[in-house]
């Protein structure tokens, strides 16, 4: 890792903070299911049926949220800096939704909740829709850039009072947004079909599958043709100077023919495989080909941002104060250790497989709810 | 860096942190101290087979769940909140911080998760053996992600394994050992999760307490005090050790934290600790009035503890604003000369490097290492500033250790009654037990206060102020959101209590 140079390592963390950022993506099938819990799910049993499975995951969506930002703050302190500190609002509202998410499946049956068990549902429902809709917002900035200023001494300024809410109102942004709510619903419908032994469930998590895919694609349609077409924020390796180009994504596109173009492509073409299978063939196996794909989309969105010379936080008002991996990065010393840090990473991921595969051996049935000492506990 | 300071916004993102913190801190504890608890009685479960040793696990984990969830909900508002409230401070410390929360999230925080998951739903899903590594893995995972944070915070307390970048203004990181092996951390590990198995400990007491007094659930409150008042006397035994050592510590990097908390004004050699006392609160530094209207002291000890040698001298808060030459003490007025001196000359090299002139770069730079030690000091008006709540710390830090002193005590007579076999009995004792773990609370919280409260006016002690540190928001905005945390909070923390307590009165199933 000490043999790596500066930039090579500043290129590995931000494939790092990609892949973190594209599981967690994967794992919003969690707040996507909560989304749907209220259409889907009429009956109390099975309510109870889609809150137990989508209870069992919750932790580990929520976990890789923490990882990300962990990762962010490590690997690239001025972006967690100026982002956080300046887009003040967005992420404020981010975390509110995040934070009645984490008591709501473990208070919403207990009895003497103070809240009823409505709230705690609205609250999974707000932040399977707000909560995705904002992050989604706040990733678009990534491409459309933020109204902020650096000083001298990289103290950032925010230059709009919408303090980051200003994000939603752009076009692409809330498009963005809105594509992952509907991407994060589709994942949900996929994983309840995948994971519940109901015959009922999986005939509505199939249409919900689909129709949310129907819904997602006009959103996703006007992303990629902005993406293709729009300027970005390309930045002069020789000097640092950052300038607008025209139609920089769409080369960065090109210039990456594997992890840019060719993720995203086939990356798409799963997430509809995914759809498809589950819809039209019966299978029940949508989810992991959804769940690679958008893993593939999402690295495809990091890779345009972040490499081929291009400032993967973009400021609009002062674009010498954008930020790129080169400018924005913890020094060699710091990335160097957490490399070796990070070859724990493939033991977490292997021990988290094993550990779902152990757990998720057996689907989830109507009759675990009621069986004497039963682990389904929400 | 930052010409003008409003000081309503300062305290109240600071008053933001304190609550989050504070609230975080009301669950955390609990979960470091019931998990390994978990793991004991499932442990005795897998050893002897005996059924009631699962009810009784199983009902633990039931109230471990309950507070693990807005333990979760309050913990990344903590992580998050560097970044929205302290953004100056974490792009000045990003490059260090970073690592150990990069660590945290790797190595502990999935082992937690992915183990709670087994612990929770696996009873029929895995074998027993597994069950239980996995419930001794979510102790360890809960416990490792405290190292983690501490050692950040630990850092905080006292800089160390790094070094200022004056061309993008910020500390990098030299050596990740001498960060994680800092003494300050290391004894803030072991202090702060020891006092959380302590208080998960006193939690089981207080349950347990009710049923006996209500005659309910008696073999499954005994078998729990037996376990928990053990692992209690052991906990308080290490909460001593490394609060001693804090303290010591303190003394050697934090000189005016260990004033404050002794409430000690002018450096002695010999210096008397202070058992017990009423302070006088309109002192202030460098008047002549008494520090204290009523005092106990115990003659030698606070040179003994802070120095471990008798006939020590240790600094007092007049010596560290206004300096003691005699005791080769450099005070905060000298300090913050000197830090002046230091951003004049980081200011002058950038502006060199601006206009490409190395020669005037190079010598602003050799005058600004000079005085780097002290940069933090330059951006405080008065050497007054560098005065914590002395006070408040005062109180919290004596609240602390009288409340400490008597867990253990707590904790031996509840194991003497049950050899005995007349715990039931002791009724006057069983209503003291009952309100020991809101004790426990508020030693806890105090020492948090004596940690936090007694190093400001730092963010990083000597290098980086609060006000420098903050993010440049608007008061109303700060206001906002700590009203709205205020509000979030508090209500889940009473829906939490209300389960807790609906659980506890149903007790455990099946019996």
């Amino acid at each position: 890792m000490g043999s790596l140079d500066l930039s090579q390592l500043q290129h590995l963390w931000w494939l790092l903070v990609s892949v973190v950022g594209a599981l967690f993506v994967f794992l919003t099938f969690v707040q996507g299911g909560q989304g749907l819990l209220l259409t889907i799910a009429r009956t109390d049993t099975e309510k109870s049926l889609v809150v137990n499975s989508l209870g069992k995951k919750w932790e580990l969506t929520f976990t890789t949220l923490v990882l990300f930002g962990g990762a962010f703050f490590a690997a690239f302190p001025l972006f967690y800096s100026t982002s956080f500190g300046g887009a003040y609002w967005v992420w404020m509202l981010i975390l509110f939704t995040f934070i009645v998410q984490a008591v709501s499946y473990e208070y919403r049956r207990k009895p003497d909740n103070f809240l009823g068990a409505k709230t705690y549902e609205v609250f999974l429902f707000i932040n399977g829709t707000v909560g995705v809709l904002l992050i989604g917002a706040a990733v678009g900035t990534f491409f459309t850039g933020s109204n902020f200023s650096l000083s001298e001494y990289n103290f950032v300024t925010w230059e709009h009072p919408g303090r980051g809410i200003e994000a939603a109102f752009s076009l692409f942004n809330l498009s963005f947004g809105i594509f992952m709510v509907f991407l994060a619903r589709v994942l949900g419908a996929l994983y309840l079909n995948n994971n519940i032994e109901h015959e009922v469930l999986i005939e509505r998590t199939r249409d919900a599958a689909f129709k949310n895919l129907l819904l997602l694609l006009p959103f996703l349609l006007y992303v990629l043709y902005r993406l293709l077409v729009m300027d970005g924020y390309a930045v002069d390796p020789a000097t640092g100077v950052v300038s607008l180009e025209k139609g920089k994504y769409l080369s960065n596109l090109l210039a990456m023919p594997i992890n840019g173009l060719g993720f995203l492509l086939v990356g798409l073409v799963l997430v509809v495989w995914g759809v498809v299978a589950t819809r039209f063939m019966a299978s029940r196996k949508g989810i992991w080909f959804a769940g690679l794909g958008t893993v593939l989309v999402v690295l495809a969105v990091f890779s345009i941002a972040g490499y081929n010379n291009t400032a993967f936080y973009p400021s609009k008002f002062d674009l010498q104060s954008s930020l790129t991996i080169g400018n924005a990065s913890s020094s060699h010393y710091t990335l160097a250790t957490m490399s070796y840090i990070a070859l724990a990473i493939p033991f977490v991921l292997a021990y988290v497989w094993y550990v779902w595969s152990l757990l998720d051996k057996r689907k989830l049935t109507e009759a675990d709810l009621f069986v004497e000492g039963s682990d389904e506990k929400y | 860096m930052l010409e003008q300071l409003d000081v309503s916004q300062l305290n109240w993102a600071r008053a933001q942190f304190a609550l989050t913190a504070m609230y975080h801190w009301i669950f955390v504890p609990l979960t470091l101290g019931l998990s390994f608890l978990l793991a004991f009685f499932e442990t005795l479960y897998v050893k002897t087979g005996n059924e009631q040793w699962k009810r009784i696990t199983k009902f633990w984990m039931k109230l471990f769940g309950i507070n693990f969830a807005i333990g979760v909900a309050t913990g990344i508002i903590m992580e998050f909140e560097f970044g929205t409230n302290w953004s100056n401070y974490s792009w000045m410390v990003g490059d260090i911080f970073g690592a150990p929360l990069a660590a945290e999230g790797i190595f502990a925080f999935f082992l937690e998760t992915t183990f709670f998951a087994v612990m929770f739903f696996g009873w029929n899903r895995v074998s027993k053996n597994f069950h239980l590594l996995s419930t001794w893995l979510v102790a360890i995972g809960s416990n490792l992600s405290a190292l983690w944070i501490l050692v950040a915070n630990g850092w905080m307390q006292h800089p160390v394994g790094m070094a200022f970048n004056p061309d993008n203004a910020r500390f990098e990181m030299q050596n990740f050992w001498e960060v994680l092996f800092s003494p300050v951390a290391m004894s803030h590990f072991v202090h702060t999760t020891s006092s959380g198995f302590l208080l998960s400990c006193l939690f089981i007491v207080t349950v347990c307490s009710w049923y006996l007094l209500k005659g309910r659930h008696v073999e499954m409150a005994k078998k729990s005090l037996a376990v928990a008042c053990t692992f209690g006397i052991i906990s308080a035994a290490f909460v001593g050790f490394t609060g001693d050592e804090s303290a010591y510590v303190a003394a050697q990097v934090q000189p005016m934290k260990l004033a404050a908390m002794e409430g000690l004004w002018d450096g002695e050699i010999n210096a008397d600790l202070v058992a017990l006392g009423i302070v006088n609160p309109a002192k202030k530094p460098g008047d002549d009035q008494d520090a204290f209207q009523i005092e106990v002291k115990i003659p030698y000890l606070l040179s003994l503890l802070a120095n471990r040698e008798f006939g020590s001298f240790v600094p007092g808060v007049n010596d560290l604003v206004y300096g003691n030459p005699e005791q080769g003490v450099m005070g905060a007025e000298e300090k913050i000369v000197l830090g002046k001196q230091a951003i004049h000359q980081l200011a002058l090299y950038k502006k060199a490097q601006e206009n490409n002139d190395d020669v005037v770069a190079a010598a602003a730079l050799a005058a600004f290492s000079e005085h780097q030690d002290y940069l933090g000091y330059g951006y405080l008006n008065s050497a007054e500033e560098t005065v914590p709540n002395v006070p408040l710390v005062f109180y919290s830090f004596h609240m602390m250790v009288v409340l400490g002193t008597l867990f253990p005590v707590l904790f031996a007579a509840i194991l003497f009654f049950l050899y005995k076999k007349n715990l039931g009995e002791q009724k006057w004792f069983l209503r003291l037990g009952v309100l020991s773990v809101f004790l426990g609370y508020v030693a806890s919280q105090s020492g948090w206060v004596v940690a936090e409260v007694g190093r400001q006016p730092w963010a990083i002690q000597g290098l980086l102020p609060v006000s420098i540190a903050r993010t440049n928001l608007t008061t109303t905005t700060v206001q906002m959101t700590f009203f709205m945390f205020l509000i979030i909070f508090t209500t889940l923390l009473i829906a939490e209590v209300r389960i807790m307590t609906k659980q506890i009165q149903n007790g455990p199933e099946g019996e």
